[in-house]
Formats: C-alpha cells, structure tokens, sequence
C-alpha cells in the first residue's frame, strides 16, 4: 500500500519537480485570480428571501412564507395530511406547537433502522443556511435536522428556513459552515435528467419537498 | 504495453472511424443524440448567461486546477491527512487492477456479496464491475442511466447520461423486458420509468452494507469529499450503507473549502444547464451515529501522472466530468459515444483516453483525429481546457508513436514518387487504375497495408480516371476540347 503511495508520488515528483515548500504553495495559493463576485444579488437592492422562494419553487419544490407568530399554524396546516412523521432530536418545540392532538410524531430514538424509516411518510426538520442565487437548502444535520437518513428515505420533507438563514449566494453560504460536519445541499425534490436530458422530478430522494420560510 | 495507466478499451474495438461509420449510419441514434443534445445546448446556454461573471469563474477554476496539479505532491499528502484525521482511511492505486483489487479485499472483509453504486467514472475507468464480478461480488448500479446500461448489457455513452443513446420508448421496452418488479402496464413516460426505477431498487438501498462510489471533489484542507448528483441514489449509497469505499483520481483535489464556491457555480451549470443540481453531500471521514461507520478513500493514478508529465496535454487533467463539450460537439452528435471505445466519450475523451492508456490500440491512436477542430468544445468549457490545442498536440505524438509508423512510410513513399515526373505519372496511371478497384461513391474507404495506415483514420477520394499531367499531355489545356465544343457553352452545365 505505501509502495504504491511512494510510487505515485515519486512520478508526480518527476513531472512537475520537487514538491515546493508549503509556505510557498500556499502563497502561490493566496494569489490566485478570483475576479468572479462573491455575490451576484445584494441585499440594498434585492429582496434576498424572495429570491430564494422564486427560486426554490422553480425546481417545483413548494414554498410558503410565514411570520414567525404563525409558523405552529402553518407547519400544522402542511402536515395535516400527512400520516406519520419523523422529528429529530433540538427541532424547536414551538414549531409543533399548532398540530392537533393525536398526530402520529415519530422519534429517532433509538435510531430507526433504514426499513423503519422506510415506513414513515414523512419528516419536519429546520436547515443550516440556504442559497438565494441557486434556491438551495443546506442541512449540517445538527441540532433539528437529524442524521442524513432521516431526510433522505421519507418521501415528504417540510424543511423550515428561518429568513436570516438565507445567504445571497454559494460563496456566503458555505462560509457559514463548518466543515467537519456531514452536509446535505438541496436544490428542489428529487430528480433526473437521464432520459432524453429532460428534467423528472421524483427518483430516490424525498418527491415532495415543502420549504416553510419564517420571518 | 501501456507505458500509462490501464483502462480497458472495449473489447475488439476498431479505431474510430470505423466505429463512427457504423453509428452514423444508424439513424435512430443519430435522432436521440440531436434530440437529446440540442436541448441541452439551448439550456445551458441561459444558465451560463445568467451569471455576469461566468468567465472570471471559469478562469478562476483553470487557475485553481492548474495551481493545484502544478502542486500535486502537497495536496495529496495534505488531502491523505486530512482524511486520515476525520476517521476515514486513505490508499494508494498506480493503475486500475490495484484499485479494483483494494476495492475488492474491502468489500470481501466487509463480508459483502452485493454492493450498491453511485455513477462514477473512475470505476467506469478501471472496470470496477467485472473485476468485482470475477471477485464473486455484484455491482448494483443505481443512477437511473447506469441502471439502463446495466440492465442493457450496454456500454456508456455520455459522461453525464450514460445511456443518453437510448430514446424513452427504447428504455421503456428494455425495463418492461428485463425488471422482474416492473409495474403492469409501464409506459414510456420519462416520470413512470423513473418511478419504476424507484421501486425497483428501494430495497437495495435499504439493505445495502457497502456503497461505492466516486468524487467530483476532494476538499485537502478540510479532508472533505463532495458528491454532486440529481437522483437521491448518491445520498442512499453515500448514507445508508455501514462501509463506504470512494475511488477518486488524484487529479480531484481542490486546495480548500473556499474553492466549493467556484466550481459549485461552474458544474451544475455546465452539465445539466441547472442553477444547482438537486442533491450534493459533503462529507469528512466518518460522523458518529451519522451515515457509513468506515470510510475508504482509494486514490487511483491510472495514467494520470503519465498525463501531467506533458506539459501541453496536462490541461486534461482540469476537467470536472461536466460533459458540456460532448453536447457541442458536432463529431459526437452524428457518432455518438460508443466510437470512443472508452467510458470518457466525446472531445474530452479524445484528449483524455490516448493519455491515459497511451496509443497502443487502433482507438486510442485515431481518437486525436476524430475532431473538425471547430473550437466549440474549448469555448463551453467551465475550466478552459483548450481541447483543439491538446488534440494537434496529440496528433503530432499519434503520429510519431509505433501505431502510426507506416504513415510515416506513406510520406516518405510519396515524397520519393513527387521527385521524379517519371515515376509521378506511373504512379497516377496506377492510382487512376485503383478506382475501379477501391474507389466507391467517389471515396476510398479502406487501402491495403502499409496505405492502411492512411486510411485508418481518414477517405480518401477516389482518384479521377486521368490525371492533371495526363490530360494536359492530351488535350494541352483543353484546346482540343474546347474547339469541339460549340459557341455559347457555359461551364457548368456539362453533365
């Protein structure tokens, strides 16, 4: 194995010379061209969270704003008919605060095995940040967002964004993230474009994505 | 033998233009590939505009890839620790048998008979599948155009859309025909068939141990790796399995997070003309309680060092597997992917697969020939490889390399004929001969050794009957006939 690692790189060595020092790599890093805009919408002139709703439903996800004082009742009016759902651990309890009575929440806890999960329909969850420019929504898949399985084999997701959450584009966004942490980026529900290169929507991933935008 | 790396060209296959003489007379073909690609150009087109300053991304990326594979013996050390660091753990492969054979001994220790699949083109690249398969281990291939492949018994044919070869009514019949769980009744809609899919590999997923998979990044400050797809069958193989294996090409590293935000812009854009594809997981080593217990990184050279030794064809090495210029690509729309004989179809194919295996096989030595040059790959590509450059670049080394000997021969045969008038005219009468023995429809598709190393990537037309001396020798300038002809004949409407 390390044979094979001394071998690769004493042929990269041969063609490119003697690796430089690190201090010079990184320096010749440091000045690369980067004439492209960190952002392409400024919030003086463009209503960010808009943005992000236009765009999110272009990829027929659905998406609803909210004042933060409505929210319970909205989450509670998207769920009304949806059967069983999964909620992982830190999702802010006020949010499930308008469902009626009764309704069949799910627990992680202990974790459900994929089959498990299999059998729910659906799962409520919060977000890391969201992209403006592309209608993305990040999971860091903390605190309310729960492990990566929990939104990947329900086939309905009603993700809360809360407005500040809402970065103008990519560059803003993962600079709020930390990247030790597993990351799930979501552009719409599931999709394809393997026959004839035209957009389907519903494969593997949730069909049906609902995006909740708070404040 | 292949001083590069080994990528199996398929089997038996015949150097391009013969290859591409057959799929372009196959009408079918050419109607899904000009279907197929004339949306997406039209698509990407608006995407790409869309962005003000797509060309200050596009030279950013070409910075960074170059900066990066001008500093590959940093990045890689540095990636390995990283990874290392986060719980994930790190090999090394030369070539593709020890790739698939480190793939391979992970898989049987993990004590797996089947495995699930992400696409990827570094597996496509060392036939993972059939060395798995020799193995006694099944490849389960999930994205929708690898499954159409598979289920197939096909060949890719595009580097996003693999089967891209294939019309709905065409999948349609091959799912109702080969999926034993097809639904009764199953139509040729695009969303049925994508259904179906759903359906048919659901419990794939949910019981799968090990996932194998390819990057489209590899983060080396951060260790992190990115998968960019559309499906969600990424997210299954990447999450629910116990033991993840990711086979990536050394040339995937990226320096920094940081740089995510350049080519998360270029790819989407690029390959599936979206704003951003549906799904990306960004993942470093392993997350307790949170996906994959282990994680296996296998970092494949496979010819990639041989192509970063070449100065002018190391550019190849920046791509980002986005497919934009095979859909520009007038070649590949009347051809099609197969002609390539290699996972990597289209222009990039034609620079990429003659680096990566050399030019021992008939393909690889005609794939530098199988361009118009017309420059539209160059213009659409998100990290500027100059293709039309690599490609003259690459004809220049075809041509000296063994393959190409007797063409060699064929110019220096004729510069010997050129010396004399005498032996020029014997050779005319000759070949004026020859086109009542090879020409057809006013072209010479194939002449014997050694004037087959001509014809092995080119017609040539059919010599006419009389040479230019001949006929000025008989008729000094048209004299004669011009005095036969009565007044008034304009040229142009003889015949």
């Amino acid at each position: 194995m390390s044979a094979a690692r001394e071998e690769i790189l004493a042929r990269i060595r041969a063609a490119t010379g003697p690796a430089a020092p690190p201090a010079d790599v990184d320096a010749a890093y440091a000045a690369l061209p980067r004439g492209y805009l960190r952002a392409h919408h400024c919030a003086a002139d463009t209503d960010i969270v808009a943005l992000f709703a236009e765009r999110a439903a272009d990829y027929r996800a659905v998406v609803e704003r909210a004042d933060l004082t409505d929210l319970p009742s909205a989450v509670a009016r998207v769920l009304a008919g949806v059967s069983r759902f999964v909620v992982p651990d830190g999702l802010p309890a006020p949010w499930l605060a308008g469902l009626a009575g009764g309704t069949a929440i799910v627990r992680d806890d202990p974790p459900l095995s994929a089959r498990d999960l299999d059998k729910v329909f659906g799962v409520v969850t919060g977000c890391a940040a969201a992209i403006a420019e592309t209608g993305t929504i990040i999971l860091d898949h903390g605190p309310g967002q729960g492990r990566r399985a929990l939104t990947l084999v329900p086939d309905f997701h009603l993700v809360v964004v809360l407005a500040e959450q809402v970065a103008a584009d990519i560059a803003g966004a993962l600079a709020r993230l930390d990247p030790a942490r597993p990351h799930t980026l979501i552009s719409g529900p599931s999709a394809t474009s393997d026959i004839e290169l035209i957009r389907v929507e519903g494969v593997h991933g949730p069909r049906n994505l609902h995006i909740l935008i708070a404040g | 033998m292949n001083p590069n790396g080994t990528m199996p060209t398929y089997l038996g296959m015949p150097a391009f233009p013969d290859a591409a003489r057959a799929a372009v007379a196959d009408s079918q073909l050419r109607r899904n590939l000009t279907h197929a690609t004339t949306a997406i150009r039209t698509k990407r087109a608006r995407a790409v505009a869309e962005l003000g300053d797509w060309e200050d991304l596009r030279q950013a990326a070409k910075a960074i890839k170059d900066h990066v594979l001008a500093n590959l013996g940093t990045y890689l050390p540095r990636l390995e620790e990283n990874v290392t660091r986060a719980g994930g753990h790190v090999h090394w492969a030369r070539d593709a048998a020890e790739a698939n054979a480190i793939v391979a001994d992970l898989v049987a220790k993990a004590g797996a008979g089947s495995v699930v699949k992400v696409k990827s083109m570094a597996t496509q690249e060392t036939g993972l599948n059939s060395a798995l398969a020799a193995r006694g281990i099944t490849a389960i291939e999930t994205d929708l155009a690898e499954l159409i492949v598979q289920l197939g018994d096909d060949l890719p044919s595009h580097i996003l859309v693999p089967a891209i070869h294939r019309n709905r009514a065409e999948i349609g019949e091959l799912f109702r025909r080969t999926m034993p769980d097809a639904p009764a009744g199953l139509t040729d809609e695009p969303a049925r068939l994508a259904a179906a899919a759903r359906a048919h590999l659901r419990s794939e997923f949910l019981s799968a141990t090990v996932g194998i998979s390819g990057a489209n990044f590899a983060v080396a400050d951060t260790g992190s790796l990115v998968v960019v797809e559309s499906e969600g069958n990424g997210r299954m193989c990447l999450t629910l399995p116990r033991t993840l294996i990711s086979v990536v090409g050394v040339e995937k590293v990226l320096p920094s997070w940081r740089d995510l935000e350049v080519f998360l812009a270029l790819l989407p854009r690029s390959s599936t003309a979206e704003r951003m594809n549906p799904y990306t997981t960004i993942w470093s080593g392993v997350t307790p309680g949170d996906g994959p217990e282990s994680f296996h990184l296998v970092l494949l050279d496979n010819g990639r060092t041989a192509t970063l030794a070449d100065s002018v064809g190391r550019q190849a090495l920046r791509c980002i597997r986005c497919s934009a210029c095979l859909n520009v690509c007038p070649v590949y729309e009347r051809a099609g992917g197969h002609a390539y004989g290699s996972p990597y179809p289209g222009p990039i194919g034609a620079i990429l697969s003659p680096q990566l295996r050399g030019f021992s096989s008939p393909v690889d030595a005609s794939l530098p020939f199988a361009s118009s040059l017309c420059g539209a790959c160059y213009e659409v590509c998100p990290v500027a490889i100059n293709i039309p450059e690599v490609l003259v670049h690459l004809r220049a080394k075809a041509v000296e390399s063994q393959g190409h000997y007797s063409e060699r021969s064929v110019f220096k045969l004729s510069g010997y004929v050129l010396r004399s008038p005498r032996r020029l005219a014997a050779a005319q009468r000759a070949a004026s001969f020859s086109r009542y023995v090879v020409g057809r429809k006013g072209r010479i598709r194939r002449l014997p050794p050694p004037l087959s190393a001509w014809t092995d990537t080119r017609d040539a037309p059919a010599p006419p009957p009389e040479s230019f001396r001949a006929w000025w020798a008989r008729t000094r300038g048209g004299a004669e006939l011009r005095g036969r002809r009565p007044a008034g004949d304009s040229p142009g409407t003889s015949e």
